[in-house]
C-alpha cells in the first residue's frame, strides 16, 4: 500500500488535518490486516491448528473467527476516537 | 395469519416510504436525501444495506449445511468493512459526488472513465440483484404457498414503486427500520436456540431425498414428498457424556457442546441429472473447522488453497467497492458523520455475523431442515420454534430483500441516468429531467431483476453473491485506492484498470468450474480456470494494469494536477 499523498501546497486550512487521519487508517488498517493474514496463514499452513482448544473448549477457528470480528469494532472505535475533529 | 403478519410487514414499509418521499423533491434530495440523514440512522441504514438476503438466508443456510464454512463469509464481509472505513470512507466522501462514476471523474472530466465505471457499477449492481430476487421467490413459496415467479414479480414491483415514489430518502429509512428488525428478532431467536439447548433423537426416517433434472418433482425415501413424510432433518445423534439433553446452554457452553456431538447432515449427490440427499453423521468438532464446503483447504491441494485464499480475498477488497455500499457515504453530511456511521454499522453487522453461527448451528439440529433448500433454513428454524415467529423472520428476510433491492436499483439507475445519459451522451438535463431519468432507469433495471430472477431461479444464492464481490473488487477497488493515495495516476491508467478488472473477473466467472456445472450443464472438468473465485488473479491485475498505464501515459499532458484530497478541499 502506497503512503497517503502528502498534503499539497496550496492546501486549504481546513484540510491540514486530513493527512493524519488518513495515515492513522491505514496504521489501523495494516493492523487488522495482519490478523487476517494470520487467519488465512493458519488455513493454508498451519490447518490442524484450527482443531485446537487453546481455551474455554472452544476450538481456534472459531475463536480466531469470533476475534477478527471483536477486532474490526475494536479497531473501528479506537479510529473514531483518535481522529482529529473536523471544522 | 401468516399471511396477515406478512402484509402487515410490506405495508408498513411501503408506506413509510411513501410518507418520507413526499419530501423528497430536488435531484440532491432525491439520490443522496439532501446530505442530512443522522450518522446513527445511516449506521444501522449501513447494515440494512449490507445484511441483504444472501447474508440472512445464505450465510445461515451454509452454516446448517456444512458448518463453520458459512461463518468464514461472516468474517471476511465484515473484514471488508476495514477497508471501506480505514481506507476509502474520509477521502470518498470528501469527493463530494453522487456515484462512483462521479467520484472519479471529479479528477478528470473524462467521459472514458464515466463509462467505464458506470458500466461496472451496471453490471455489478446486476450480479447481487440477481440472488436477492431469487431469494425472494424462495421465500414466499413455502410462506403463501404460490409459485417462486410471483415472490420475484412482487418484490420487482413493490421494489420500483418504492425507487420511483421516494428515491433515497425512502430507502434509507427503509434500511434503517429493516436493519434494526433483523438484529433484535435475530437475537430473540437465538435467546430461544440457547434457552432450548440441544438434545439427542434417533437417526432420522429420510433416508434418500431425490430432485428431477427439472427440480420439480421430490421423493423423498422414493414417494412423492407430501405432508406425512415432510422434509424436517438435521438431529444430534450423540451427546458428550452419553447425554440425551442439555437443557439451557449458554454461548460458550453451547459452542462447546456442539464440538463434541455427532450430528447427522445430509450429502447432496448428482447422477444423470437427478439431485439426490442422504444422510451423513458428522462429528461436531470437524462441523466447526473450515473444509466443509471448501473441501479443499482440508485435501490441501494448492488449487484448493488457492481457491480460499482467492475467496477470502474477494470478500474482504468487495465490500468498499460494492456501489450500493459506497453511495450511503453522500447522504450524511461530513467526514465525521460518515466515521461514525461506519462505526454504528459494523457494530450491527459484526454482533448480527456473530449471531449467524447460533441461527446455523440451531437450524442444524432443529430437526426442520428442508435438505434440497438451504436457503430456506433460518425461516425453518423459526417455524421449529412457532409459526407466528415463523411468518415474522419470513416477513424480515422478505423486507430485506425490498430494501436491499431498492438500494442497488437506487445505484443503478443512478449510473444510468447520471453518467451514461447526462454526461456521455451530452443530454443537457435539469434538475426535474434527471429525476425522471433516474425513475424510468429505475423501472427498467427493475423488470430486468425480475427476469433474472426467474432465470436463475435454480441457483444457490451465496454462488451468484460471490460473483458480485470478485467483480466488484477487481474492477472498482484499484481504482479507487489508486485515485486516493496514487497522484501518478493518470485517467488513462484508471480506465484501464476498471476494464481489464471487469473483464478478467467476468470472464474467468463464465470459464469457472462452478459455471459449467451450475450454468452450462457441463463437466467440471472441461472448465479451463485453474480454480473457481477469480479475485486473487484479477485484483492484483487490475493493480498492475492501472501503475504501468498511468506510468506509460504521465507525460501527455493529461496527467491529472491534484490529489484527490486537494480536489475535495476545492469542491467544498
Amino acid at each position: 500500500m502506497d503512503e497517503p499523498s502528502p498534503p499539497p501546497k496550496q492546501v486549504a486550512a481546513h484540510d491540514a488535518h486530513v493527512a493524519p487521519n488518513a495515515r492513522l487508517g491505514l496504521v489501523l488498517f495494516v493492523v487488522y490486516l495482519a490478523l487476517y493474514l494470520g487467519f488465512m496463514g493458519i488455513a493454508t499452513f498451519k490447518y490442524e491448528l484450527f482443531g485446537s482448544t487453546p481455551f474455554g473448549g472452544v476450538n481456534l477457528a472459531i475463536l480466531y473467527g469470533m476475534g477478527l470480528i471483536v477486532a474490526a469494532l475494536v479497531l473501528a472505535v479506537i479510529y473514531m476516537t483518535l481522529c482529529k475533529p473536523e471544522k | 395469519m401468516a399471511i396477515a403478519i406478512f402484509s402487515f410487514f410490506v405495508g408498513a414499509v411501503l408506506f413509510l416510504s411513501f410518507y418520507l418521499g413526499s419530501k423528497a423533491r430536488s435531484a440532491k434530495g432525491y439520490y443522496a436525501a439532501h446530505g442530512q440523514v443522522g450518522w446513527f440512522v445511516n449506521g444501522i441504514a449501513f447494515a440494512g444495506d449490507y445484511l441483504s438476503a444472501a447474508s440472512f438466508l445464505g450465510i445461515c443456510g451454509m452454516i446448517a449445511f456444512y458448518g463453520y464454512d458459512g461463518f468464514l463469509y461472516s468474517i471476511g464481509y465484515l473484514a471488508g468493512w476495514i477497508v471501506a472505513l480505514f481506507v476509502i470512507a474520509e477521502p470518498i466522501k470528501r469527493l463530494g459526488k453522487f456515484t462512483f462514476a462521479d467520484a472519479l471523474d471529479a479528477q478528470f472530466h473524462s467521459r472514458g472513465i464515466k463509462l467505464t465505471a458506470a458500466v461496472s457499477t451496471l453490471i455489478v449492481s446486476i450480479f447481487y440483484l440477481i440472488p436477492q430476487m431469487v431469494g425472494a421467490g424462495a421465500l414466499v413459496t413455502p410462506l403463501l404457498g404460490i409459485p417462486h415467479a410471483w415472490g420475484v414479480i412482487i418484490v420487482g414491483v413493490a421494489v420500483i414503486v418504492i425507487v420511483v415514489t421516494a428515491g433515497m430518502v425512502s430507502t434509507t429509512w427503509v434500511q434503517f427500520i429493516k436493519g434494526s428488525l433483523l438484529v433484535f428478532f435475530c437475537t430473540i431467536l437465538v435467546g430461544m436456540i440457547l434457552a432450548r439447548g440441544l438434545h439427542t433423537s434417533p437417526p432420522g426416517d429420510v433416508k434418500v431425498v431425490s430432485k428431477s433434472a427439472d427440480g420439480k418433482t421430490t421423493l423423498v425415501n422414493g414417494q412423492p414428498a407430501s405432508e406425512t413424510n415432510a422434509l424436517a432433518v438435521g438431529h444430534v445423534l450423540a451427546l458428550p457424556d452419553g447425554k440425551t439433553e442439555t437443557g439451557p446452554l449458554g454461548p460458550i457452553a453451547y459452542l462447546h457442546t456442539v464440538q463434541n456431538a455427532t450430528i447427522e447432515t445430509y450429502k447432496k449427490s448428482v447422477k444423470d441429472n437427478v439431485t439426490t440427499y442422504t444422510p451423513a453423521p458428522q462429528k461436531g468438532a470437524d462441523l466447526l473447522t473450515p473444509g466443509g464446503y471448501f473441501k479443499d483447504i482440508k485435501a490441501g491441494t494448492w488449487r484448493g488453497k488457492l481457491n480460499f485464499l482467492s475467496l477470502m480475498l474477494a470478500l474482504f477488497c468487495g465490500t468498499a467497492a460494492l456501489p450500493h455500499i459506497l453511495i450511503r457515504y453522500y447522504t450524511v453530511k461530513d467526514a465525521a458523520s460518515a466515521r461514525k456511521s461506519t462505526v454504528v454499522g459494523i457494530a450491527a453487522i459484526g454482533f448480527f455475523y456473530v449471531l449467524t453461527l447460533y441461527l446455523g448451528l440451531g437450524a442444524m439440529t432443529s430437526g426442520s431442515l428442508d435438505p434440497s433448500d438451504s436457503n430456506m433454513s433460518a425461516p425453518l428454524l423459526a417455524k421449529s420454534f412457532n409459526p407466528i415467529l415463523f411468518a415474522i423472520i419470513s416477513a424480515i428476510a422478505f423486507t430485506t430483500v425490498l430494501g436491499t433491492v431498492s438500494g442497488l436499483i437506487m445505484a443503478a439507475s443512478g449510473a444510468v441516468a447520471h453518467d451514461i445519459m447526462g454526461s456521455l451522451m451530452n443530454i443537457a438535463m435539469d434538475d426535474h429531467a434527471k429525476v425522471k431519468a433516474g425513475k424510468i432507469a429505475s423501472v427498467v433495471v427493475g423488470v430486468i431483476a425480475i427476469v433474472l430472477g426467474m432465470v436463475f431461479k435454480a441457483f444457490n444464492v451465496t454462488f451468484l453473491v460471490g460473483w458480485a464481490f470478485n467483480i466488484a473488487a477487481s474492477a472498482n477497488l484499484p481504482a479507487l485506492v489508486m485515485l486516493l493515495f496514487w497522484r501518478g495516476t493518470t485517467r488513462q491508467g484508471i480506465t484501464a484498470s476498471i476494464t481489464v478488472g471487469l473483464l478478467s473477473s467476468l470472464a474467468w466467472i463464465l470459464l469457472s468450474a462452478d459455471a459449467y456445472t451450475n450454468l452450462y450443464g457441463l463437466p467440471a472438468t472441461s472448465a479451463p480456470a485453474p480454480f473457481n473465485q477469480p479475485g486473487i488473479i484479477t485484483i492484483p491485475l487490475a493493480f498492475v494494469v492501472l501503475i504501468v498505464v498511468s506510468l506509460m501515459t504521465r507525460n501527455s499532458g493529461r496527467r491529472r494536477q491534484t490529489s484527490g484530497f486537494e480536489v475535495a478541499a476545492a469542491a467544498r
